[in-house]
This record gives structure tokens, C-alpha cells and sequence, in this order.
């Protein structure tokens, strides 16, 4: 079990308040990611849940039951830090097993859970190694494994793939998803990456200076993002945004249509813009585009022959324009 | 041209550092030698360096004497002791100080240090009655505290700057881990400060050890360690020089043998946060 709920809870480091008042409930099983700009608070939130900071006002509550004034030990939850934070000391095999020894677990059930976990993660061949002989993936992972043997409440984890080279990082993305398949225990998870946010949330809680902008599904956030900072937070390349005349044309402040949702075309279109840089990648082709409302960013699927300096139309889809008024608000 | 001139550096602080540990090293070593001189060489004008007839008589006056094994005891006793006392009570404290500092800490981490600018005398008289009232005097028990006590400032502020290279996740890894703080300090904090642990105990052994105000003023006879073993030689009713300097020679060589074997813990731990 492990459902979590965040009542009126701030945090205050010495005159900053760093959260203002904050409700959130994360349900059993779920898989939520905390997303936003760095320093948005999403570190902080996580280490109030976690106990390694105190509230400074409000309640946490895990499993209905009040955590606000239990010590970390005592939360049942597990975190895996950005620095991995292992034992430099112990070697893998006594990583994994610290939380069962503290846990006073007989020593036959902890050889046997860390040997399942060490299967599990592919790190039986390092087991005797110390942290300091391993890669950075591997590392990850062992500190995954010390989280996973305790079974906790929750896993917490604080943009655990952000010291890792691109291509690692896909991986163990898609490690950390299948294991929450796995296990189906609540997971939250902080990054600033978007990517990471839409590719294994199930909810997605955006945050900006501690205040949270948006929850939703990822597709909830894409569709319909509540107001400007998420629209512009959310997918990539960014949203474009017309203000002035234009936009007053659909009965808005600001409109934004995502670079996806623009149709792109050299013989006719809405409006004309002159190409800018172009990035032919083969399977997309992403433009950017001076428009009389400024610099777009287009996105047209496989290769589309447009240089620099050309001519292009652009036709926006008008049931993917999204509008918001004066207060960033969007309309619905 | 470059390599030149930084050659010829290179050598001019060669020279100069040889001159600085030589000049350091020449007392010992004039002491050590004199300790194999008669009475007579030892005060010789102009003096022998090498030149004189070796002898191991003031040696086996010196331990016909008094019993150098009973001070080598009280001695360590007292270093180790203190030592292992402090580092008790300063593990705790400098864990607080590097891992949960407050505004405060800083203010507190002066103060301490400011403690060690007092001139001892200054407070001989208050602890010499407190350790008359509580018969502490000539007892090892109360010279452990003393020596415990005035060095409790340089082990707290040396396992402070060690722990202050710990990264604060490990020690917050350990918590969610389960940990009490108890188990925290032990299975990780110390294990990870080991060698800085290491550093800070053979460096106050050393200090404990040398120590002379305290134990010359403190002790009379039944707890009196090395220092108060050299002293005796130097009695006002005639000076023999060659007898005193065989008696520190006996003091110094324990903790310079010490000091030889862990010099490469002793240059680390002395140099810690300026190298590296
Ligand atoms: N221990 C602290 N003392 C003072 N300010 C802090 C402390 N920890 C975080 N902050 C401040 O709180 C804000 C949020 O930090 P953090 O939660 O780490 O952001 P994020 O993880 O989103 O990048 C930042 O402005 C940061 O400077
Ligand atoms: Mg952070």
C-alpha cells in the first residue's frame, strides 16, 4: 500500500518560503512525476514526503495514517538519490542488504532477497565489487536494488537518470517503467525533463516556485494544459505563441498551436514566413520559421526540402489551437 | 629558458627545506647524541659532534634510577586514553556541526578554538582545587580528563573539516535506509571518515604525549608520565646533562617511531582540505 496525501503543507527555508500551501494526493500504485523548471521546489517536496526535511506547516499523511512527525525510517518509503548516494564503503552485496540488516531481518532472508534483487537488476557479476569500480548505470541501479528489497510504501526518486549519457538514459527509463509494471507500487519521481514526465507518468504533477500549475495524465497536459506555463512546459519543440490581432481573431488574449499541428506547405497556406534553421533529420524536419507574429517552430513528418531564406505557408489545425486569456488561463 | 629557471627554483627550495628540516631536526639530534656522551663530553667546549667515545652508562643509570616503564605506562595510558575519550564525545559533536549546522555553528567552532588561545596558567589555580576537592590529583583518571579536555577543541575541529567532505546524501541514504542516528554514525559516518579518524587520533596521541604544563603540575609520583620523567633529570642541585638527554631520548622515541611509521597518515591529516 502506499497512497499518499499532502494536506495544506508549506515549507519555509528561514524567511523564503520555498512551497506555499500545497494539496496532493497520490494514489496506491501510482506512477507520478514531478516536473518543472530547476528550482521549482520539486527536491524539496520530495524530501518533505520523504522525511529528510520537516514541514513547515500542514499534514502527510501515508496510507491514512499522520507521517507528518515520523523520521524518515519510519515512513516506509525508499529514495533513490541523484548522486546515487551509495555506501562507497560496502561493497554492492552490503548496499543492497543495509536496509534489511537496519531492518533486523534474519541473515537467510537477507541473502536471499538481495540475491533476487541483484538478479533481478543483472548485478550478480558485480556483487563483491565496491560502488567505486562500477559505471554509472550500474551504480543506478544498485541503488535501485537497495530501494526495491525493502519493499516499500513508495519509491521516491530525485532525477535519478540526470548523471547518465543520453542513450543510458532511454534505458534505464524504460527499466525503472517496466518495474514499476513489476511491482505496481507508488512511485514518485522528480525531473526537469519533460520527456521523462510524458514517457512514464501516469500523472504528472507540473510545479513552478513551489505552486503546482497543472495534474493530469500526459495527454491531459498536452491537450488540454491549463494555462500558459504548462502549454509552453509541456512537448517538444516548445508551443508557439501569437498574441495581438491574430489571436483576438479566436476570441483570445494569446493563441498556441504546438509545431506537430501546423501544416506546412510551399504553395499556399494561412500565413507565409521566410525559413530560418532548418534540422532535417530524416524521420522529421523541424523549421523555424519568421512569421509577420514572429519566430515559429514547425515539425512536418519525414523530410521536407525547404533552405534557408525560402518561402513557406503555414496552416494551422484549428481544432488544435489552444487560447488563453489576458491571466494566462485557458479558455475552454 | 623556462626549464631552466624553474630548475634552479626547484633547487633553491630544495635547499631551503633541508635548511628548515635541519635546523628542526638538530635539537632532537644533539639531544639523542649527547644521551651516549660521559658528563664530561656532554658540556666538552668546543663540543664533540661524533668524535667521543660511546657510551650506554647514562642509560643504565637512568633506569637504575627510576622506572622508566611505570612513566612509559602513565604515558599511554593518558594519550590513548584522552584521545579515545575525545574522539567519543567529538564524533557526535562534529556530526552535528558538519551534517545539521545552524547559524550558529561557526560562533561555536570559534569559541572552542578560542579556548585553546588561553594561556593555560591562567586557569591552574581553579582546576588545581577542583582536582584537590575531588582527589583527582596525581591520579591518571584525572589527568585523562584534563588531557581529554583541552584537546577536545583541535579533534572536534579536525573530524568537522573531515565530515564536511562526506556528501550529506550518503548519511541521508542511511536514514531512509532505516538507520537510527546511532546506526548512521556507526555503520557509516565513521567507516567513511576512517582515515580522517585515523589522522586525528595519532596527531592528539602525539600531542597528549608531549604534553607537559598539566602533567608536570597535576601529577606527583603514581601517575606521573614521561614529561614528569624527563624533568626529574633536571634538578637544580647540578646539571647532568648527558643523564637528562638520555632520558628524553627514552620520552621522545616511542612517539617518534610512532610518528615515523604513520607519516603519511600524519601529512594527510595535517594537510587535509588543502590538498586534493
Ligand atoms: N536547505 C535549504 N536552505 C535554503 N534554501 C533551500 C534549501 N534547499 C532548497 N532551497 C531553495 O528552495 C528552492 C527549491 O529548491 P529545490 O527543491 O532543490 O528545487 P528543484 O529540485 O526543483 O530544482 C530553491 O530556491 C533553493 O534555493
Ligand atoms: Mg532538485
Amino acid at each position: 500500500m502506499g497512497r499518499i496525501t499532502l494536506d495544506q503543507i508549506t515549507k519555509s527555508f528561514g524567511e523564503a518560503q520555498v512551497i506555499p500551501p500545497l494539496d496532493l494526493t497520490i494514489e496506491d500504485g501510482e506512477f507520478v512525476v514531478f516536473v518543472g523548471p530547476s528550482g521549482c521546489g520539486k527536491s524539496t517536496l520530495l524530501r518533505l514526503i520523504a522525511g529528510l526535511e520537516d514541514v513547515t506547516s500542514g499534514e502527510i499523511r501515508i496510507d491514512g495514517k499522520p507521517a507528518t512527525d515520523l523520521p524518515p525510517a519510519k515512513r516506509g518509503l525508499a529514495m533513490v538519490f541523484q548522486s546515487y548516494a551509495l555506501y562507497p564503503h560496502m561493497s554492492v552485496r552490503k548496499n543492497i542488504a543495509f536496509p534489511l540488516k537496519m531492518a533486523k531481518l534474519p541473515q537467510e532472508e537477507i541473502n536471499r532477497k538481495v540475491e533476487n534483487a541483484a538478479q533481478v537488476l543483472n548485478l550478480s557479476p558485480y556483487i563483491d565489487k565496491r560502488p567505486g569500480q562500477l559505471s554509472g548505470g550500474q551504480r543506478q541501479r544498485v541503488a535501485i536494488g537497495r530501494a526495491i528489497v525493502r519493499e516499500p510504501a513508495a519509491f521516491l526518486f530525485d532525477e535519478p537518470l540526470s548523471n547518465l549519457d543520453a542513450a543510458l538514459r532511454v534505458n534505464m527509463r524504460a527499466e525503472i517503467s517496466e518495474l514499476h509494471q513489476q511491482l505496481s507500487t507508488t512511485m514518485i519521481y522528480v525531473t526537469h525533463d519533460q520527456v521523462e514526465a510524458m514517457t512514464m507518468a501516469d500523472k504528472i504533477v507540473v510545479l513552478q516556485a513551489g505552486v503546482i500549475e497543472q495534474v493530469g495524465s500526459p495527454l491531459d497536459l498536452y491537450n488540454h494544459p491549463r494555462n500558459l506555463f504548462v502549454a509552453g512546459f509541456i512537448g517538444s519543440p516548445k508551443m508557439n505563441f501569437i498574441t495581438g490581432p491574430e489571436a483576438a481573431k479566436h476570441g483570445a488574449h494569446t493563441i498556441g498551436i504546438r509545431p506537430e499541428h501546423l501544416r506546412t506547405s510551399k504553395e499556399s497556406g494561412e500565413w507565409t514566413g521566410r525559413v530560418g534553421l532548418g534540422e532535417h533529420l530524416g524521420s522529421d524536419t523541424f523549421l523555424r520559421v519568421e512569421t509577420e507574429f514572429g519566430e515559429m517552430t514547425v515539425r512536418t513528418i519525414g523530410d521536407f526540402d525547404a533552405r534557408h531564406g525560402d518561402t513557406v505557408y503555414l496552416t494551422p489545425d484549428p481544432a488544435r489551437i489552444h487560447r488563453f486569456d489576458e491571466s494566462g488561463l485557458s479558455i475552454r | 629558458m623556462a626549464r631552466a629557471s624553474s630548475t634552479s627554483r626547484k633547487l633553491t627550495v630544495t635547499v631551503f627545506a633541508w635548511l628548515v628540516g635541519l635546523t628542526l631536526f638538530f635539537p632532537v639530534l644533539w639531544t639523542v647524541l649527547t644521551s651516549f656522551k660521559t658528563e664530561a663530553e656532554a658540556i666538552a667546549d668546543p663540543p664533540s659532534l661524533l668524535f667521543f667515545n660511546w657510551t650506554l652508562e647514562n642509560y643504565v643509570v637512568v633506569q637504575e634510577r627510576s622506572n622508566y616503564f611505570r612513566y612509559f605506562w602513565n604515558s599511554v595510558l593518558i594519550s590513548v586514553g584522552s584521545t579515545v575519550i575525545g574522539l567519543i564525545i567529538a564524533v557526535p559533536a562534529a556530526w552535528a556541526m558538519a551534517f545539521v549546522p545552524s547559524p550558529r555553528t561557526r560562533g561555536i567552532l570559534m569559541w572552542m578554538l578560542s579556548t585553546k588561545m588561553l594561556p593555560p596558567v591562567g586557569v591552574l589555580i581553579p582546576i588545581y582545587l577542583i582536582f584537590r576537592d575531588m582527589n583527582l590529583l596525581d591520579t591518571r583518571t584525572g589527568l585523562i580528563i584534563v588531557m581529554m579536555l583541552i584537546n577536545l577543541p583541535i579533534i572536534v575541529w579536525m573530524l568537522y573539516t573531515y565530515f564536511k567532505e562526506i556528501p550529506g546524501e550518503i548519511l541521508e541514504a542511511a536514514r531512509m535506509d532505516g538507520a537510527q542516528l546511532r546506526n548512521e554514525i556507526i555503520h557509516v559516518l565513521t567507516p567513511m571518515a576512517i582515515p580522517g579518524i585515523a589522522s586525528t587520533m595519532l596527531l592528539n596521541v602525539i600531542l597528549a604525549w608531549n604534553e607537559a604544563f598539566w602533567t608536570l603540575n597535576l601529577t606527583a609520583a603514581k601517575a606521573a608520565p614521561l614529561t614528569a620523567f624527563i624533568a626529574s633529570y633536571s634538578s637544580p642541585e647540578g646539571l647532568f646533562y648527558a643523564k637528562l638527554s638520555a632520558a628524553s631520548t627514552m620520552a621522545i622515541a616511542p612517539i617518534l617511531i610512532l610518528g615515523w611509521f604513520s607519516q603519511k597518515q600524519l601529512v594527510r591529516g595535517l594537510t587535509f582540505g588543502a590538498v586534493k
